[in-house]
């Protein structure tokens, strides 16, 4: 079996729990993210998400296990994995074009200050930023703008692995609506590998390919990867009426509301934790290829409940 | 609104000033004619001449503060001014006059402020005149000073900011290295001198030395604050763009922490200013501390005063400088 293109195996996070024990986040996670793949990642807050998302990034060592990528163990953060993360990161004594320009600089060493500026400058306005906005400060950007300049300056970058910490999260719904919309649009035209951490269900069913959910913590695991069988190019108020989407988006609400707590809580001592597929298919054309597969069957009669 | 408050508050200010200079005036303006004559009505002088004073002694003692009750005692003695001179004056006579020779009034010694204002005008119009060792202008001596602080702060920069950094950076040495500043850092620094004096030896060297080890301690405690503090995630931007520690300390760090090693910086200059006016004082020679010290002694109170308010000057000067390049390197979040 050729290994995915991100290959997390047997991955376990420890943290001391503060009253001379230890916490075990999640324990043998096991899973892949294939190359140009848009995976998010769902699950209630506190169960680990960002903990993943920081051994992905290099930036935490794990208690155990390994994160490979494009066949390379991941150690430390490198400039193939950028990052955005949910407060922004923007430096604030830098201008938006600068701190752009600082992750493209850091990349490019061998560019000139001109190149550099011009690259970041067509990155800004991939996100909807020019003219005078691009010269000021984060503090005097909204919410919205500063997020694009992150992603501007991640995608400026060309990284093999994007990952993304609820980036909207604290965003206001119309706002986060017009970014989602600029990511996929940026995302479309680069193939990139994103992984993206978010809690809002239609968010994650509006850009993923797939998206892997989780299970409350302490020992929390990425229970399901669920196919979002929804053609691309997508668009918000498009996919609603897709026979699929509200399938999926049950499917989902029903894990996050019970399931996530049922399966919560157990170590699984020592067994290793591999999210089950499951790929609802409501379109009536494509559901016989997986029919002779029992496990799925099982899977989509558990759905249809 | 904000215009209307400065305005207000510009004039508070210059009334202040005034009602203050006002003050100071009338509490150290000695009128200089001699003692207050006494002015007698028509009734005393009839009552002294009808006792065969003479018209012009009554007018002589009487010009110098001599009260009509002493004047009819005068007159009862019947004796010539010529007599009464050649006796030894009024007083060795028993009568009781105001004294000429006593003591000026409280405060006439202290400068009044237009003698200052002068002294002022002179010092701000020459201030570079070499006139001997112990007769220099001002801004000589102003110059002797700066110089000391410059060297003794630019040293204490140069220690206090890459050992904040390290500090900062590294939880091994701010455990380390703190019991030592927490020691070395409340000694006041005249406290140093005899130290400095006795192991360097040398008046300059001591008096540069002292402004080192006392301006080193806000720097150093301010920058290491300001390096721990920087939020982890700028640190983790410039890890994740794979910079090298002195990029991220240059590029990310040093940006980050600036505004507090900024205030760490203010608060030694102003520490090094204070400082140096007393050593010079110690240790005498040159320097505006010294001039307090010296005018002092000669009893040149204007001139002391003057050097005094310069000395206020210049340190108002290098804090607003601080200021400045405190507002140059602040970001809002
Ligand atoms: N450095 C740490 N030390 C101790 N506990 C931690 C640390 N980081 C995270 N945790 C704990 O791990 C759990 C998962 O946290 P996190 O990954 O931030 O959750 P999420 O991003 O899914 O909301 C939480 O219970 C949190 O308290
Ligand atoms: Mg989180």
């Amino acid at each position: 079996m050729t290994k995915p293109f991100l290959s997390i195996e047997l991955l376990t996070q420890q943290f001391p729990d503060g009253a001379g024990g230890t916490l075990t986040v999640f324990e043998n996670s096991t899973f892949g993210v294939e190359q140009g793949e848009f995976v998010c990642i769902l699950g209630h807050s506190g169960c680990g998400k960002s903990t993943i998302m920081n051994v992905l990034a290099g930036l935490a060592e794990p208690t155990s296990g390994t994160v490979i990528m494009d066949g390379e163990l991941v150690s430390g953060p490198s400039l193939d994995r950028g990052v955005v993360f949910q407060n922004y990161s923007l430096l604030p004594w830098l201008s938006a074009l600068k701190n752009v320009m600082f992750g493209v600089a850091a990349r490019h060493q061998d560019w000139s200050k001109s190149e550099v500026q011009a690259h970041s400058e067509k990155y800004l306005a991939m996100v909807g930023l020019d003219g005078d906005a691009i010269h000021r400060k984060p503090s005097q950007l909204s919410g919205g703008m500063r997020q694009r300049v992150s992603i501007a300056r991640a995608f400026a970058n060309h990284p093999k692995l994007l990952l993304l910490d609820e980036p909207f999260g604290a965003l206001d719904a119309l706002t986060r609506g017009t970014i989602q919309d600029e990511l996929l649009k940026i995302w479309n035209g680069t193939n990139q590998t994103v992984f993206m951490i978010t809690h809002d269900i239609d968010e994650a069913i509006l850009l993923a390919d797939r998206i892997l959910v989780m299970t409350n913590g302490p020992f929390a695991r990425v229970a399901e990867a669920v196919e979002i069988t929804i053609p691309r190019p997508r668009r918000r108020e498009e996919i609603i009426d897709h026979p699929n989407y509200y399938a999926i988006r049950n499917h989902l609400v029903h894990f996050l509301g019970s399931r996530s707590k049922e399966l919560a809580g157990q170590s699984g001592g020592g067994e290793v934790h591999s999210p089950e597929t499951i790929r609802i298919d409501r379109t009536g054309t494509d559901t016989l290829e997986g029919d002779d597969d029992p496990t799925h069957q099982a899977q989509l009669r558990a759905v249809n409940e | 609104m904000v215009q209307k408050i400065d305005m207000r508050s510009t004039l508070l200010s210059l009334t202040i000033l005034l009602v203050g200079i006002f003050i100071w005036h009338v509490t150290t303006h000695v009128p200089d004619t001699g003692p207050k004559g006494v002015v007698l009505s028509q009734t005393e002088t009839d009552t002294l001449l009808g006792k065969k004073m003479l018209p012009e002694d009554i007018e002589y003692y009487s010009a110098q503060g001599v009260e009509f009750s002493q004047l009819e005692q005068i007159a009862s003695l019947n004796l010539s001014r010529a007599m009464i001179e050649a006796a030894g004056g009024i007083r060795a006579l028993g009568i009781s006059v105001p004294d000429e020779n006593s003591a000026p009034a409280p405060g006439s010694l202290f400068p009044s402020p237009s003698q200052i204002g002068s002294e002022l005008w002179a010092t701000v119009t020459d201030p570079f005149y070499v006139a001997g060792t112990n007769d220099m202008g001002y801004g000589i001596q102003m110059g002797y000073s700066l110089l000391r602080v410059l060297i003794g702060y630019s040293l204490s920069a140069a220690v206090a900011i890459p050992l904040g950094f390290l500090i900062g950076m590294s939880p091994m040495f701010y455990k380390a290295l703190d019991p030592f500043i927490q020691v070395l850092k409340p000694i006041s620094p005249l406290a140093w001198m005899p130290i400095a004096l006795f192991t360097i030896g040398d008046s300059e060297l001591s008096s540069i030395f002292v402004i080192f080890i006392c301006s080193l301690w806000p720097m150093l405690t301010n920058t290491a604050f300001g390096v721990a503090g920087v939020r982890s995630d700028w640190v983790n931007v410039a890890r994740t763009h794979e910079l090298s520690t002195t990029k991220t300390a240059l590029t990310v760090i040093l940006p980050a922490a600036a505004p507090t090693i900024i205030t760490g910086m203010r608060i030694s200059i102003g520490i090094a200013w204070l400082v140096i006016v007393a050593a010079e004082m110690l240790v005498g020679g040159t320097g505006i501390g010294y001039v307090v010290w010296n005018e002092w002694n000669g009893l040149r109170l204007d001139r002391m005063i003057v050097a005094i308010l310069l000395i206020g000057v210049v340190g108002m000067l290098l804090d607003a400088a601080f200021a400045r390049l405190q507002r140059a390197v602040a970001y809002a979040e």
